[in-house]
């Protein structure tokens, strides 16, 4: 069982980071990263996602047991899916939800970060959820919030979106079964800057998958790959041969710096998945993709809108497992000093 | 305390007591529901008793507890399976103990998210003394009185069994 990751650091964010997301009871207080959480609370998020999977088939897409507790939005970077996800799940669980637009907010108008977080705590808020362009950020402010407030992580830098691996996990689930250790994984493309890709990997080896494999070129791998207990592959027909899940990644051209790739076409003639490619893999494999999808980039049209793939799938599971993770994080006995912070 | 009958021979009585029930109220199709955990276990052997023909339907009530901000999530919460077509329908709502009646107004609310049923008959293996609502079950296994600070649960599935602390 790999329930504490091998290397001690990590080598964006710090020494035991993790360690903030956890209360003296180990239960989540944050939601930070998938590093360094133990299988048990993994489980239990996809188990409670479950249950809240019949709350999005009722008459009633709602239960009341976050009512009264004002969630906020804090989205520093572009996002659709995530944003709104949260957004519904947020208001199915009968949370208040504020979404700050921070291009259009004081931010803009100079009020530092800290400033901003201060007048959010000052309208009693209960929860922040945070995206960042920078690595750690999510970190950051669950350090300097007051001890009430609980933190969810919507993606920093490249370092982790580990609610988008989440509900990557619970696809992988409904569609396997629950039996990580008979699956062949393959992640495909820009690991070096996806965020997406590192909280994966750290999920899959947590759940203890058969294999997890990476496909990318070298200058889309980061220099710490050997360490993360992946399978490299720079070929995709051999990388995704026998596989039984294909999680593709989008190429990110706005995190790019420098000529790591010759150019977007050539990208698509070596690592683009086609149906024709497809047919190294499994014949019931499922193709994965966080989004935004890049047709024509990373991924062939026929195989983004065909039978295998489950990128929708994962739209519609992102609410139930956002969900679970508010719920635990929010539904939790308060401890002491929490207590008396917000008596 | 009184002496408490053992679960067989409640569920017997519950059987009988609710067939007569459902034929004076002049109900052929009812819906059986189950409250996770015990009231599951009952409302599958009262299901076989009385030989319904539809499915039997279970309910966890955790998202619906009004001491949620005070106990937390339950870790083992359990997916509901009513089904979607609760619309209309005569509804047997089965739990093991009735106390405080939180239980039933949590499941009532769950029940209302699904659809507006037809009605609701309440069957409890136990009615013991501590209401704190204003619910009442149509069908009773036994009637127990205990002091506030004794705890009565029923273990299972099998055997079934009732532990007085």
């Amino acid at each position: 069982m790999v329930n504490k990751p091998s290397r001690q650091t990590d080598p964006l964010i710090g020494k035991d980071s993790w360690n903030i997301q956890l209360d003296s009871n180990g239960r989540l207080k944050h939601f930070l990263t998938i590093e360094g959480l133990g299988s048990e609370i993994l489980s239990n998020i996809l188990d409670t996602a479950e249950s809240f999977a019949n709350v999005n088939e009722q008459r009633v897409k709602k239960v009341p047991i976050l009512r009264g507790k004002t969630i906020v939005n804090l989205f520093f970077e572009a996002s659709t899916r995530t944003r709104t996800t949260f957004e519904l799940a947020a208001k199915r669980l009968s949370a208040d939800i504020l979404n700050i637009n921070i291009s259009t907010s004081a931010t803009s108008k100079g009020e530092s970060l800290l400033d901003t977080l201060q007048n959010l705590q000052a309208m009693l808020c209960d929860m922040f959820i945070v995206r960042h362009s920078d690595s750690g950020a999510a970190h950051y402010i669950a350090g300097i919030v007051a001890p009430h407030i609980s933190v969810i992580n919507a993606g920093d830098g490249r370092h982790a979106h580990p609610t988008q691996a989440m509900l990557d996990m619970f696809t992988i689930r409904r569609k396997k079964g629950h039996d990580f250790g008979k699956l062949r994984v393959a992640i495909v493309g820009d690991i070096l800057h996806s965020r997406v890709a590192r909280s994966q990997i750290h999920a899959l080896n947590i759940l203890n998958t058969g294999q997890v494999r990476v496909i990318a070129p070298y200058t889309l791998l980061p220099t710490d790959i050997d360490d993360m207990g992946v399978t490299v592959f720079n070929d995709l027909r051999s990388g995704i041969r026998d596989v039984d899940v294909i999680i593709m990644l989008r190429l990110q051209k706005e995190r790019m710096q420098g000529a790591l790739l010759p150019s977007e076409h050539e990208y698509y003639s070596l690592y683009g998945l086609t149906e024709e490619r497809l047919r190294a893999a499994k014949d019931d494999v499922i193709v994965m993709h966080p989004g935004p999808i890049n047709r024509g980039v990373e991924i062939e049209s026929r195989v983004a809108d065909g039978n295998r793939s489950v990128i929708l799938d994962q739209v519609t599971y992102g609410i139930s497992v956002r969900m679970a993770i508010m719920s635990m994080v929010l539904g939790r006995e308060p401890e002491q000093n929490e207590a008396e912070a917000n008596p | 305390m009184d002496e408490i009958a053992k679960p067989d021979q409640l569920l017997e009585k519950l059987a009988a007591d609710l067939e007569q029930l459902l034929d004076q109220r002049n109900i052929d199709d009812p819906l059986m529901v189950g409250i996770h955990t015990g009231g599951a276990w009952i409302a599958t052997i009262l299901h076989a008793k009385l030989g319904l023909s539809r499915p039997l339907a279970t309910l966890d009530i955790s998202f619906y507890r009004d001491d949620f901000s005070r106990i937390g999530m339950n870790p083992k919460v359990k997916p509901s399976s009513l089904p979607p077509q609760v619309e209309d329908k005569h509804i047997i709502l089965v739990d093991d103990v009735l106390q405080t009646g939180r239980t039933i107004r949590a499941a009532m609310n769950e029940i209302f998210d699904y659809g507006r049923p037809a009605s609701i008959t309440l069957a409890c293996l136990v009615d013991r003394s501590g209401r704190e609502l204003p619910i009442q079950a149509d069908v009773i296994g036994q009637h127990l009185h205990l002091q506030g600070n004794q705890h009565i649960k029923l273990n299972g599935p099998e055997p079934l069994g009732f532990i007085v602390t």
